[in-house]
């Protein structure tokens, strides 16, 4: 009997000793956070006027917009924190995005019952350290997607329980919160990172994880992600798994770990990461249709080969659209005209490909119409 | 018996035949011993499928491979009781979510609920959390997606999900950014060529020389699965005899059927013509070929004999009406006038 005990204990801490080793680090996302209002980089706007609210222990409600991966959500949390510590945020913050249910009846009642609470009045230890003013708040993360109907019910909630609550809305589109919504709310507007902030981030959060990284890659990374920096480090972390870098660093210690082979990330990974097309094999093929000599309905046959190796090579057509976009909007030896023209083959594109038409088509259908619209203005 | 495909289907991810770096990054992922969710991605006989179950097998151990299969059973909300097929072994489970058209967001719901919240029961797995396989990923609807979204995010600790998918196009930005895309491009004809000789030696197929293969991988389009399937029937069609480069490549029936509508449509272009490919398309339909192949594969037939400067309207019609085809219920409207269509252009 004791030996049966001891036994299953052992496994226990077996067990125990497993879970703990292989605990899935933070995604990096979470991990680099701002922890503070000064460490949010590049919306000196909204940390202006939210730093001025912390010493007046007054907020308005808010409303922030602006495109993804721009620091919404990371700004009014660091907000939080300031103002409350990470003890009390626990009480007085009421986190909600699109992953949870969020229709009227939760409007009705989680959030009216959470807003209807009364506010305790902090211990004094986290008195001294924090400003913790006397409302609570109620973040609605990614509000665009409420329904119409769950964003009116919140109106007057909005108003009756101003005394000890504050709503903050977050949103990639202003233009999806209803009017009477915005209207009670001050809005700040986030921009699209700058290029030189995002760097400085993206290099410090390289540095933190002790990666090796080719020239130019942590550019191409922001390159790829447009400005979005969330995407950007997600980016990266997934180029560092492939690469193996941070795997064998943890793993180390144990020693019983096979060793991955550590490889500086090139810019090649970050391609293949983020499914990105190498901008060669675009290049070649507008090249092709621009070169085209004589009547187009000759070089359809080719052009079907090209479409047909895109396909074989597994590229998202969605990503072959939006790339062929980029390059080109900026070929300054397309005329103003053509552009136009292509802009609506691309634009039809898209919605073809949004609707689930097929691939290989759709993409015979634009490159074809491309190369006839170059040929055209020959 | 089984088939050649299934039976010399590489085992392990040191044994795949090509794309080595992708299986050096599985086997690196799987020697960290944290998975991300991934998202694999590539055309159909590219070997997705059999990189994953490489994957899974450096990740749990031989075990993995000893699958069974059991039906689970739904119920929708209007109480109706629905079946699906789930492939598991102790480790892994296998889903077609797909299978079960508008109600594939149940499946995400609760299959993988249900799964997610169990903890490993096994003491001895080597890893703490079990891994979901979702096969046609693309075809989820979008509500099947945000469900799934919210499940990713909630549940790492115990699930990593595996999505098996042709196009990303069709998945939702928010889980492509959750999960590691990892592309699987087609296998080159030079690959192919390489694995059927392979293949042919262990079975001891009487070759000729290799040009049979070759002519082989080039009617396979990229798709090894194909490829290995037309090697097998050519081997048993021959019988005892040599495979040689003269032996015809059977091509499948409906792919002739298209062919002969494209001709019918080219040399006559009468209303008679259009209620005869009619009942072809009827035939076709009922033999449960896609509408949308159909349509692809009779404009890639039309191209080549339609006059030159036709080509362009040509694809810009079959585009559309292929569209429409998806939007749209009733799939012989679109054939139909997509026929028509063509017609007109080729009267003009």
């Amino acid at each position: 009997m004791q030996s049966f005990f001891a036994k299953s204990q052992q496994a226990q801490k077996a067990d125990g000793k497993k879970t703990s080793k292989n605990k899935a680090p933070p995604p990096w996302v979470e991990k680099y956070r701002p922890k503070s209002l000064d460490d949010v980089s590049s919306q000196d706007h909204a940390v202006t006027v939210l730093k001025r609210t912390l010493g007046s222990a007054n907020l308005p409600h808010m409303l922030f917009y602006g495109p993804p991966g721009t620091g919404k959500t990371s700004t009014v949390l660091a907000l939080a924190k300031e103002l409350y510590g990470p003890e009390l945020m626990k009480d007085r913050v009421l986190e909600l995005n699109a992953s949870d249910e969020r229709g009227i009846a939760i409007v009705r009642d989680s959030i009216k019952n959470f807003a209807a609470q009364k506010v305790v009045a902090p211990k004094d230890h986290i008195a001294e350290k924090y400003p913790c003013p006397p409302f609570k708040i109620i973040i609605l993360d990614e509000a665009d997607s409420m329904t119409t109907d769950a964003q009116s019910a919140l109106r007057r909630t909005m108003e009756t329980y101003s005394a000890q609550t504050r709503f903050c809305l977050i949103c990639n589109y202003v233009t999806r919160i209803i009017d009477p919504l915005a209207s009670r709310c001050s809005k700040f507007r986030f921009r699209l990172l700058d290029g030189n902030d995002a760097l400085a981030r993206l290099r410090h959060v390289s540095d933190a994880e002790q990666l090796s990284v080719e020239d130019g890659v942590l550019e191409k990374i922001l390159e790829v992600a447009n400005g979005d920096l969330r995407r950007a480090i997600t980016i990266l972390q997934s180029c560092s798994r492939l690469s193996g870098e941070s795997s064998a660093a943890q793993n180390d210690e144990d020693g019983d770990a096979t060793m991955a082979e550590t490889r500086p990330i090139t810019i090649a990974d970050v391609n293949e990461t983020a499914g990105v097309i190498p901008t060669e094999t675009l290049k070649a093929i507008i090249k092709a249709c621009k070169d085209s000599k004589g009547p187009i309905g000759d070089t359809v046959p080719d052009i079907l080969v090209a479409v047909k190796e895109l396909t074989y090579s597994g590229w998202s057509s969605a990503q072959i659209t939006s790339q062929m976009h980029d390059l080109i909007i900026t070929d300054v030896l397309i005329e103003g005209k053509e552009k136009s023209k292509i802009a609506e083959l691309l634009s039809v594109t898209d919605k073809r490909l949004a609707d689930g038409a097929d691939e290989s088509l759709a993409m015979l259908n634009l490159i074809v119409g491309i190369a006839d619209v170059l040929g055209a203005a020959k | 018996m089984s088939l050649w495909v299934d039976k010399h289907r590489p085992k392990s991810l040191d044994h795949v035949d090509y794309h080595q770096d992708i299986s050096e990054r599985f086997s690196a992922l799987a020697a960290t011993g944290d998975l991300p969710h991934l998202l694999v991605y590539g055309p159909s006989g590219a070997g997705k499928k059999t990189r994953v179950m490489g994957l899974l097998k450096k990740l749990y151990g031989p075990s993995v491979e000893k699958i069974s299969t059991k039906s689970h059973k739904f119920v929708t909300p209007s109480k109706r009781e629905l079946e699906l097929g789930v492939i598991c072994s102790a480790y892994h489970l296998e889903v077609t979510p797909s299978d079960m058209g508008n109600n594939d967001r149940l499946v995400i719901q609760q299959l993988l609920k249900e799964t997610a919240e169990t903890q490993q029961v096994d003491l001895n797995a080597k890893q703490r959390f079990k891994v979901v396989i979702i096969n046609e990923a693309d075809s989820l609807s979008r509500d099947a997606q945000a469900a799934l979204r919210r499940t990713m995010e909630k549940y790492t600790k115990n699930i990593r999900l595996i999505l098996l998918t042709n196009s990303t196009s069709n998945i939702i930005a928010p889980i492509r950014s959750r999960t590691l895309l990892v592309r699987v491009a087609a296998p080159t004809e030079q690959d192919i060529v390489n694995v059927l000789e392979k293949v042919a030696a262990k079975e001891h197929v009487d070759l000729e020389n290799t040009k049979t293969l070759e002519k082989i991988a080039s009617h396979s389009d990229r798709n090894l699965r194909k490829a290995l399937l037309t090697l097998e029937t050519l081997y048993t069609f021959a019988g005892s005899k040599t495979v040689s480069e003269n032996t015809p490549i059977p091509t499948p029936d409906w792919e002739m059927v298209i062919g002969r509508i494209a001709r019918e449509l080219v040399s006559s272009r009468t209303p008679a013509t259009l209620l005869a490919i009619r009942s072809l398309f009827y035939e076709l339909l009922s033999h449960c070929i896609p509408p949308s192949t159909i349509l692809k594969e009779l404009t890639y037939r039309l191209i080549p004999v339609v006059p030159a400067n036709l080509r362009v309207p040509l694809i810009s019609a079959a585009a559309t009406y292929e569209h429409r085809l998806k939007l749209g219920a009733k799939y012989i409207f679109h054939l139909e006038a997509f026929c028509a269509k063509v017609m007109v252009l080729l009267e003009e």
